[in-house]
């Protein structure tokens, strides 16, 4: 039945060149564990792709219960963990994720480092991988208040103190995070507008930058 | 020239290729659908949430009469997510022989709410548009007294009714329900 499906679309739009080149792609021998096992070193970047996608779905599924609201986030966030299907489960997804985003990330960015992959002709790439770190961080930082519990509270506190003991520009940069002097209710819109809707569409175009170039350019070859 | 000692391929066998091909897919949809089945069982969660409505006092027998409906409210407590609340209820009641008739305001048009035929002072008075004792405001829709729909009106079903529980000579309401006749 698909793939009459696909016929019928295929025959009036030919689609298959489009995703034949995306897909026909002939993995180099230095990089397929089938050859080398070490070779899963080069497996880390699409690992975290894999896991920024399982973020973003489980970020998408817990909207649908989260307040981003001093009065009602805390409570939304209880009501997820222990009163809804799973939802524990699905929190627990985002929380661990989020932190394993940032050790695959990183772990990709050492397999990098050590391959020399960085080097001329990729360093753009680098550069837009290194853009790509801090919108990940700052996923971390934004994140990391939305329950509004203690925890939260006083880590945005203290993240927010020390962005403002940049020189002269310090304080307007703790003003502009807060969205005012005290660390409350528009802090937590704040926060949440960036974590749910500015950071996901950088991070959507530096991720599409990132795999053109990888494409354009090819895998590093072997040391 | 074939390699000795090499099968041929019968028609409709599998391929390496296409052996490759399921493997990966299905590695693939496995991986997949473990990640998304928790997530669509989590936005299923309303599905196993029942209201559960309790029955509530709303006094004796002897306050309601046989010739018209009287207006009551009364409230019940309501869970809506993580925020418990009153939620006002109001039923109109009629007694009809030994029965309680307790009807709900709710248009059975499209959920406007339906006047009662009252005084100033909100005492129900006979009506002045013949058997017709409900008027819903916003298409026109009318009821008797009893909720009984007139069907050259938009409302094509009588008034919905409370579940009624009389317990020692108190009224008790429950839930709403479609009148079955």
């Amino acid at each position: 039945m698909f793939a009459k499906l696909y016929d019928w679309i295929d025959e009036r739009l030919n689609v298959t060149p489009i995703w034949r080149d995306i897909a026909d792609y002939d993995v180099p021998a230095h990089v397929n564990p089938a050859n080398k096992m070490s070779a899963f070193v080069y497996c880390f970047g699409g690992l975290t792709f894999l896991i920024i996608v399982t973020q973003i779905l489980s970020g998408m599924f817990l909207a649908m219960y989260y307040v981003p609201d001093i009065v009602n986030a805390y409570k939304s966030v209880d009501y997820i963990t222990n009163d809804v299907l799973l939802g524990n489960i699905v929190r627990g997804m985002h929380f661990w994720g989020a932190s394993l985003v940032i050790i695959m990330m990183f772990l990709h960015m050492l397999r990098v480092f050590f391959t020399g992959s960085y080097k001329a002709p990729r360093e753009l790439n680098w550069i837009v991988g290194v853009l790509i770190f801090l919108v990940v961080m700052a996923f971390g930082f934004t994140g990391y208040l939305l329950p509004w519990d203690q925890k939260a509270y006083w880590a945005t506190a203290v993240g927010t103190n020390i962005a403002a003991t940049v020189p002269i520009i310090g304080p307007y940069i703790r003003t502009l995070l807060v969205g005012g002097d005290t660390l409350g209710a528009l802090t937590l819109t704040r926060f949440f507008a960036i974590h749910v809707f500015f950071l996901p569409a950088f991070l959507m175009i530096l991720l599409a930058a990132h795999f053109y170039m990888i494409r354009k350019q090819g895998i590093s070859g072997p040391l | 020239m074939r390699e000795e000692g090499v099968r041929p391929r019968q028609s409709g066998e599998l391929t390496r290729r296409q052996f490759l091909t399921y493997a990966l897919g299905g590695t693939g949809a496995f991986i997949g659908a473990s990640i998304l089945a928790p997530l669509v069982a989590f936005s299923l969660d309303p599905l196993r949430k029942t209201t559960g409505a309790r029955f509530v006092e709303v006094g004796g027998v002897g306050d309601f009469h046989e010739d018209l409906p009287k207006q009551i409210h009364f409230k019940v407590t309501r869970t809506d997510g993580w925020i418990q609340g009153e939620a006002t209820m109001t039923a109109w009641v009629i007694r009809k022989g030994r029965d309680i008739l307790a009807m709900s305001p709710r248009c059975t048009h499209l959920g406007c709410q339906v006047n009662g035929t009252v005084d100033a002072a909100g005492n129900p008075v006979p009506s002045t548009d013949g058997e017709w004792w409900f008027h819903c405001p916003c298409h026109g829709g009318r009821y008797t007294k009893y909720g009984i729909n007139d069907p050259a009106t938009p409302p094509q079903r009588p008034l919905d009714v409370y579940e009624v529980k009389v317990d020692n000579g108190k009224v008790l309401l429950g839930p709403i329900h479609q009148r079955t006749v």
